[in-house]
């Protein structure tokens, strides 16, 4: 039901993004959501020592990805030994045939999901359906955008994007939901439709915020209960997570949940932190018979290889970074066509994606900062944008890259643009004669400098270059004392 | 190629991955030395602002509280553990102001119905509570199962005050958790909530749509 727009689609992030800075509706929703969000986190943080603890979470992160293969080792280890069957998958579609695989050794028809970005990453809803099994979200954001046919506009907020109106208005239009302004009316209709699909449902799908390897325990974080309704009323249970999850122990845990709630929403912490370590036992009344977690790499393995870029996997997916930055908050999530968006998208994606369809995510920023200010696990957004950026133009024999379509924006034209360039700076007599000849025939200079002259007016040469200037005027000072 | 195999392959392909030496430092994580009584007012005051109900009682009287609580709501039954001293106390308190009791006994697959509809409230205990965040420590057994606390509108957690940690590291620490987790440790810290329609929070989308803690002193 979900239509992950196609990956060509994501090319067409500029026209979006115009049509998106032309929409009133679009530009409030998010305004205010965003305010909102960034008010809240500040909050959060107010009685704490931000900086020391962001220190600490990015120290977490940095050793977790440093032991990252014998971590999953250990991880599938103590999962096995609690009695969770573990499974790995290469890409997307290998995770979507373990989940369909498993799906069908139950002779299972209909999945209720937890919220899982990974699931959306593999486009799971799709392939499915394509294989004769429902799959319902059922986090009220993720429900509302499955329902409307689209994909989440957040990572934390899946349906940001959409105000009571339009959600009223689809409910009614979806499934006979009477109109209504009333929230709590809309939530407790919604809460009515979701028991009667979770008492059905043959498997519980859900993601994996942190999975610690010394106790084999997969953590869950969440608001609603529908988290531990997915893992918990289903006879079997499918945890999808992405292989960077993996933190060592119980202790890192803690510092990275302090963190999460605070960035992402500005909550001291979730309704509900919940911690599956086993299925259901002989003596237990409850819980799932069969548990799997399937560890999905789809491109993380090859980005974990290259030193600088390996520092995107330690994102814990917060939203902080969407929610500060001045682009997302104006174009909106639906903007980017990808999976992640914001800058953890803009940095994520074309590793995901390669950046011959994402070539314009890296260059979609104001590099102002923002988000790397914020960043609970201080991944360093704004340098990895400018790399990708070098990336994305990067395309001669001398410049071996492991990150697909690299040089996929060079364009001839500004190669040897910029190639005269430096053969004019760097050489005193050559600049100087430049800037000479600049100056005198600055009235030639053309009036349209293309995307430069979209927005503003073309900037005008002065009639001395700085060097003149400034021997002219200390020439005169020499001559007045 | 084995999907296992080719992924460890290319991770232990990775150049520059020596880990630091030195161990974590977690001092940004202490909060300051709380008394017990900064402990629960903290506890209190957190839970409240996400909308739990907290209520301090005198050991010797909580039924007498939880009558007048479950009273007021109308509260046809309650489902509360069986074993555990709070369950038996409960059930042989001879009192006639407390609604039908249920008990969990059987597995779910026998009552999931009647569970899901039939229910108005279910009792359990908490391993502790933790100061910081105002959350609840519970460790589902066959006693009180997992859905116990998930499944019926309201939801009452009986914390002892003596079972109090600043926060969630503490406790983790002082109880041990890294011996051995069981199937599932659950931190609750409010009513189940969402704020997905544009931003206004709603309350007992999936969950409970009270939690109300009697805080035994």
């Amino acid at each position: 039901m979900t239509a992950q727009p196609p990956p060509s689609d994501v090319e067409q992030f500029h026209p979006r993004a115009r049509a998106a800075l032309s929409d009133p509706q679009v530009r409030q929703n998010f305004r205010r959501a965003m305010d909102g969000l960034m008010a809240k986190r500040k909050a959060a943080f107010a009685d704490w020592d931000l900086d020391a603890l962001r220190d600490l979470g990015a120290a977490v992160r940095q050793r977790a990805l440093a032991d990252l293969p014998n971590l999953l080792e250990q991880l599938e280890q103590q999962l096995q030994a609690n009695g969770i069957q573990v499974h790995w998958a290469v890409d997307g579609d290998h995770a979507c045939r373990i989940v369909t695989d498993i799906c069908r050794a139950r002779d299972a028809r209909r999945v209720i999901k937890g919220k899982s970005m990974v699931s959306e990453e593999m486009e799971l809803n799709h392939y499915l359906e394509q294989h004769g099994i429902e799959a319902l979200e059922s986090d009220l954001g993720e429900y509302i955008v499955q329902l409307a046919e689209e994909t989440p506009s957040h990572i934390i907020m899946p349906a940001i994007h959409k105000n009571t109106d339009e959600i009223s208005e689809l409910l009614h239009d979806k499934t006979g939901t009477r109109r209504s302004h009333d929230v709590e009316y809309l939530t407790a209709s919604a809460r009515q439709q979701l028991r009667e699909k979770f008492m059905q449902a043959d498997v519980g799908i859900s993601g994996v915020n942190f999975a610690v390897a010394s106790t084999g325990t997969l953590c869950l974080v969440e608001n609603e209960g529908n988290g531990r309704m997915t893992t918990t009323v289903p006879p079997c249970h499918i945890a999808v997570t992405g292989i960077e999850k993996v933190v060592p122990g119980l202790d890192e845990v803690a510092v990275l949940l302090a963190l999460l709630t605070r960035s992402a929403t500005g909550q001291h912490i979730t309704t509900y932190f919940n911690m599956i370590s086993g299925p259901r036992q002989p003596d237990e009344l409850d819980g799932p018979e069969e548990v799997h977690v399937v560890l999905v790499d789809n491109g993380r393995a090859t980005l974990y290889q290259d030193p600088k870029l390996r520092d995107t996997l330690r994102c814990i997916r917060c939203g902080a970074c969407m929610n500060h930055c001045p682009v997302y908050t104006r174009v909106g999530g639906h903007t980017y066509g990808t999976t992640y968006p914001g800058p953890i998208g803009k940095i994520l994606m074309p590793h995901l994606l390669g950046l011959a369809s994402t070539r314009h995510l890296p260059s979609a920023s104001s590099l102002c900062g923002a988000c790397g200010e914020v960043c609970p696990v201080r991944i360093p957004i704004p340098d990895l944008l400018v790399r990708l950026r070098r990336e994305a133009v990067d395309g001669d024999r001398l410049h071996p890259s492991r990150v697909a379509g690299h040089g996929s924006k060079r364009n001839p034209v500004e190669v040897m643009a910029w190639r005269s360039w430096r053969w004019l700076h760097s050489n005193g007599g050559r600049y100087r004669l430049g800037t000479a000849l600049a100056t005198r025939f600055r009235r030639l200079q053309p009036a349209n400098l293309g995307a430069w002259t979209q927005y503003r007016t073309a900037p005008r040469l002065a009639s001395r270059s700085l060097h003149q200037w400034v021997r002219q005027r200390s020439k005169q000072e020499s001559d007045e004392s | 190629m084995n999907a296992r195999k080719q992924i460890l392959d290319r991770l232990r392909a990775a150049t520059d991955t020596a880990a630091e030496a030195t161990p974590l430092d977690f001092t940004s994580m202490e909060r300051p030395p709380w008394s017990q009584e900064e402990c629960l007012q903290r506890f209190e005051q957190t839970l409240e602002s996400v909308h739990g109900e907290v209520h301090r009682v005198d050991r010797a009287h909580w039924l007498l509280r939880l009558a007048e609580i479950l009273q007021a709501r109308k509260v046809r039954n309650l489902l509360a553990p069986v074993e555990h001293p709070l369950g038996q106390a409960l059930r042989q308190s001879g009192r006639d102001d407390l609604p039908t009791l249920l008990a969990y006994d059987q597995v779910i697959e026998a009552w999931q119905p009647s569970l899901f509809n039939d229910v108005d409230a279910s009792l359990t205990s908490t391993l502790g509570g933790i100061a910081e965040t105002g959350s609840l420590i519970l460790w589902p057994t066959r006693d009180e199962p997992r859905l116990m606390s998930l499944v019926p509108p309201i939801h009452i957690a009986v914390l002892d005050a003596d079972q109090l940690y600043s926060t969630f590291l503490d406790a983790l620490r002082q109880q041990g958790w890294s011996a051995g987790m069981p199937t599932n440790a659950l931190l609750i810290s409010g009513p189940s909530k969402t704020a997905d329609i544009e931003q206004t929070l709603a309350y007992g989308v999936h969950g409970p749509r009270e939690l109300i803690v009697l805080v035994l002193g």
